[in-house]
């Protein structure tokens, strides 16, 4: 296959950055699209010219280090796939494909498709935890969790914390990461006693670190390459009020 | 006396204390000085890494309120390699009621290992191995639970009990991320700082001590020296000295290596695990190996064609033209046996041309038998993630086509020695998880990775270090400008530059996947005296190509990727060149060790313990030097050496 790759070039944080157009012959259905851009990088590289820097650790979509935009979808045309998983198999010989880097403010580009999330780290930071320094647990059979709760939870612990929700929020919002947050630690019961008040604590902070609000577009989960489902985000939701009205009872007030 | 290298002094961990094995932990625990809560805080530790190992250390060093500076290469402490492990972590928990105990996983453990670790240290590890998952629970690790709600275990790696906790395939994951959440809350309690994008480039040596080490910025280039009361290296393993493995892509072996070359002494450099089931290369292209996890051979049968070449569509080969080879060779135990020798078999296959895919470096693992017997849906259940991953790598759907699968490298046994405190022969710098040698000897069991790191970081370390801590507070002297510091900061500069100024032909990834076909090829899964001497002349002169003639394109001040690569690749040289030595010099073979020259009649390892019941540690002595061996001989006081057969 003979492709042809229009990727971001941008020398660091302060320089303005741009398309530059690249011709790579041979490449193979096999290969991943990280392979092929080794490929790319080894030519450049013998040219004397800069490879393109991008992120990738694992290539088996479990790290959440990969985090390409192509042809303006977070990790590709594949669902459910993060872009180190992403094969030239789904591209058609002669395409032109866009490559560019996560874009929000709060993720700031570092050199090309490189880019700055220790924001989510800062959200974790905030409150995304159970308070349990070592030493001090129970025996793990002392509280029963019931299967449904327990799958749950995992559902939501399954996030990788790539990003890709925020690239392709139109309002740039980590809703998404934040709501499978609250939504693993607060669906088991060992969460509980900090389940409001870690919900308001992760929000401030998601707020302070300049991701936008939730207007439930969806793109979130559809480019999700772990499938978070957007209902999350109400158990985030849910929270957060119950921390902001501690008084308050699922039965509304009556006159 | 051989060419290769010297003979030193034996070695002798002084710390295990001399009382009954069940005590020793204890023993060593009272033994051990206390720090006063509030000298603490007085007191700094840097940890290098933040897998299992070394976040769970920065966590409870933390909330034991030391200052803990936590550095590690990605770009955030969430997306170390301990996130890929897929199948389970073992605890002698007996929940099942099946007869197991800390006794019988440390038994598993030993003869698992060939009788090449040490029976303290693994002692220990069974004996903490059930706190370890009372911990990960209260953090909200979410493992596998029944309806009932209690916790769901499954029987892993040939063993007969049922010990493995899991969550579904991504038990690393989830375990991870209870360390990394454990060490944010102290990042945010301020007793932990986290430096993202920093790669330890060396390791600073005052006064016989570690006291520091030497960071690059990956961002802006800069070289920082960075100090503290203690050093531990939780850097994971070498396994990408062999340029494709399982390990993520910037897994490297440069901060152990560094501090081997400061003192260190690096144990069983030569004990590297080899997984049978991986999705097979596809190309000279490719960038790493995907792991399916083994747990698939407990339904499925693997086969190649009775006829080598035979290229027809694998569904429409009947039963009589396949060779179920492990079935045949090994009867009692069938697709089941260990590891190596499971991957050796497949080797052999496709070596005498037996081989199906791609170069014919693959054989079928097929659950046609298991999804015609249990239906589809079944088989979805058990297996449903790892088929989506094996279809998305390859194209093909496991459901109606049998997989491919090939060995690859995944784990590495050896590593820095470490006494029972798990300190080097380095006072103030301790070791934990993949990057020491301490508990797998020459084979690791399934689910034991996951143990050993949390283990080590959670249990072990935290009260270790303090005894070094208690005594060995850095003098007050001692800065950045300190002469030893500024000499050691100089260096990893002039090395950078050179590396720079070189301006050669080739790229840092010819010379690292040259570099690591010799090392499959000649200190694999099958080694013989005749291929690895010839390594150790082939990766010499590779060495000095590279030396001569790599190409690093770019400058130090920026984000360079090629420049990591090509510091990491300059240490795998010499590390490879000492795997290649201690592969040599063990003419047994043991575990995941296999010397053509020791087997039995049957084909299978031969084990000599009358020579080679030691651990080697091998002490550098300076470039182009011959390393010094050094031997830990292993005392089994509780465990009766036998020899291990699958037949």
């Amino acid at each position: 296959m003979n492709i042809t790759l229009r990727i971001w070039r941008q020398q660091n944080g302060s320089d303005a950055g741009a398309m530059v157009t690249y011709r790579i012959e041979d490449v193979a259905p096999e290969m991943s699209f990280l392979e092929m851009l080794d490929v790319l990088n080894e030519q450049l590289t013998l040219s004397g010219d800069d490879p393109v820097a991008f992120d990738s650790d694992c290539r088996e979509g479990i790290c959440g280090t990969c985090s390409l935009v192509i042809d303006g979808i977070a990790h590709g045309p594949e669902a459910l796939t993060a872009v180190c998983q992403l094969h030239m198999r789904h591209f058609d010989d002669g395409a032109v494909i866009d490559v560019e880097p996560w874009r929000a403010d709060p993720f700031p580009i570092v050199k090309d498709l490189i880019v700055d999330r220790s924001a989510l780290d800062r959200i974790i930071q905030a409150g995304g935890y159970i308070t349990a320094p070592t030493g001090t647990a129970p025996d793990a059979h002392a509280t029963l969790v019931p299967k449904d709760a327990a799958d749950r939870a995992f559902d939501a612990a399954v996030c990788i914390g790539c990003g890709a929700c925020i690239a392709a929020c139109p309002n740039g919002s980590a809703m998404l990461f934040t709501g499978a947050k609250a939504t693993h630690l607060g669906s088991l019961p060992q969460g509980q006693p900090e389940r409001n008040s870690r919900a308001l604590a992760m929000i401030n902070q998601h707020d302070a670190e300049g991701f936008g609000g939730c207007t439930e577009i969806g793109e979130c989960t559809a480019v999700c390459p772990v499938g978070i489902p957007l209902n999350m985000i109400s158990q985030l939701n849910s929270d957060v009020l119950s921390a902001l009205a501690p008084g308050r009872t699922r039965r509304p007030q009556t006159g | 006396m051989t060419p290769w290298y010297t003979e030193g002094e034996p070695l002798r961990d002084a710390t295990t204390p001399a009382v009954p094995i069940e005590d020793r932990w204890d023993a060593r625990r009272f033994e051990t000085k206390l720090v006063n809560p509030a000298n603490r805080r007085r007191l700094s530790v840097i940890i290098v890494g933040t897998g299992l190992a070394g976040a769970s250390a920065a966590a409870t060093l933390g909330e034991g309120g030391y200052h803990v500076k936590s550095f590690c290469y990605q770009d955030s402490p969430r997306r170390a390699h301990s996130i890929a492990a897929q199948g389970g972590i073992n605890a002698a928990k007996n929940y099942r009621n099946d007869g197991d105990s800390v006794r019988r996983l440390f038994y598993d453990t030993i003869k698992g290992g060939d009788f090449r670790s040490r029976e303290s240290n693994v002692y220990r590890l069974a004996q903490v191995s059930t706190a370890i998952i009372d911990q990960c629970v209260a953090q909200g690790v979410p493992f596998a639970r029944e309806y009932g709600g209690l916790l769901d275990n499954r029987s892993f790696g040939g063993v007969q009990v049922s010990r493995t906790f899991y969550a579904r395939g991504q038990t690393g994951e989830q375990l991870l991320l209870g360390a990394y959440q454990a060490q944010e809350r102290q990042v945010a309690a301020g007793t932990v700082e986290v430096f993202t994008r920093h790669e330890m480039l060396d390791l600073i040596v005052i006064d016989g001590k570690a006291r520091g080490i030497i960071v690059r910025d990956m961002v802006t280039g800069e070289v920082e020296t960075h100090l503290a009361d203690a050093v531990v290296l939780a850097s994971g393993g070498y396994g990408n000295a062999f340029y494709l493995s399982t390990n993520a892509m910037g897994c490297n072996a440069t901060a152990i290596w560094r501090a081997h070359r400061h003192g260190a002494l690096f144990a069983n450099p030569c004990f590297t695990q080899i997984h049978p089931t991986c999705i097979p290369v596809s190309g000279d292209y490719q960038s790493k190996l995907t792991l399916m996890s083994e747990s698939l051979r407990n339904d499925g049968r693997i086969w190649v064609p009775s006829e080598g070449g035979d290229d027809r569509d694998p569904r429409e080969i009947p039963d009589t033209d396949r060779d179920y080879f492990l079935e045949r060779l090994y009867p009692a135990y069938g697709n089941l046996v260990t590891r190596d020798v499971a991957s050796r078999a497949v080797k052999n296959v496709c070596d005498a041309g037996y081989g199906v895919g791609p170069g014919s470096r693959g054989v079928y693992l097929d659950l046609a038998d298991a999804i015609n017997r249990l239906g589809q849906a079944a088989i979805k259940e058990k297996y449903g993630n790892l088929f989506d991953m094996y279809q998305r790598i390859t194209g093909e759907d496991p459901y109606q086509v049998p997989m491919r699968i090939y060995p690859a490298v995944h784990y590495t046994m050896g590593g820095l020695w470490v006494d029972y405190d798990l300190q080097s022969t380095v006072p103030g710098l301790f070791v934990i998880g993949e990057a020491n040698f301490s508990d797998h000897g020459a084979n690791r069991l399934g689910a034991s990775a996951l143990m050993q790191g949390l283990a080590d970081g959670y249990f072990v370390l935290p009260n270790t270090i303090a005894n070094y801590l208690a005594t060995n507070p850095m003098p007050a002297d001692i800065d950045a400008s300190h002469p030893v510091a500024v000499r050691t900061a100089d260096a990893v500069q002039a090395r950078i530059q050179k590396l720079l100024t070189i301006k050669g032909q080739r790229t840092v990834d010819s010379f690292h996947k040259e570099l690591g076909n010799i090392l499959w090829e000649k200190c694999g899964m099958e080694r013989t005296a005749e291929g690895l001497t010839e390594a150790i002349g082939q990766v010499r002169k590779l060495k000095e190509e590279f030396w001569n003639n790599v190409k690093v394109t770019g400058e130090n001040e920026e984000l360079n990727q090629t420049l990591e690569r090509a510091g990491r690749v300059a240490d795998f040289f010499e590390l490879a060149e000492l795997m290649c030595i201690d592969a040599l010099h063990r003419a047994e073979s043991c575990g995941g060790h296999f010397r053509t020259e020791s087997q039995t009649e049957d084909g299978e390892a031969l084990r000599n313990d009358d020579e080679f019941a030691y651990v080697a540690a091998w002490s550098f002595t300076g470039g182009g030097e011959q390393p010094v061996l050094r031997k830990e001989h292993l005392e089994f006081d509780f465990v009766e050496m036998t020899q291990r057969s699958y037949k």
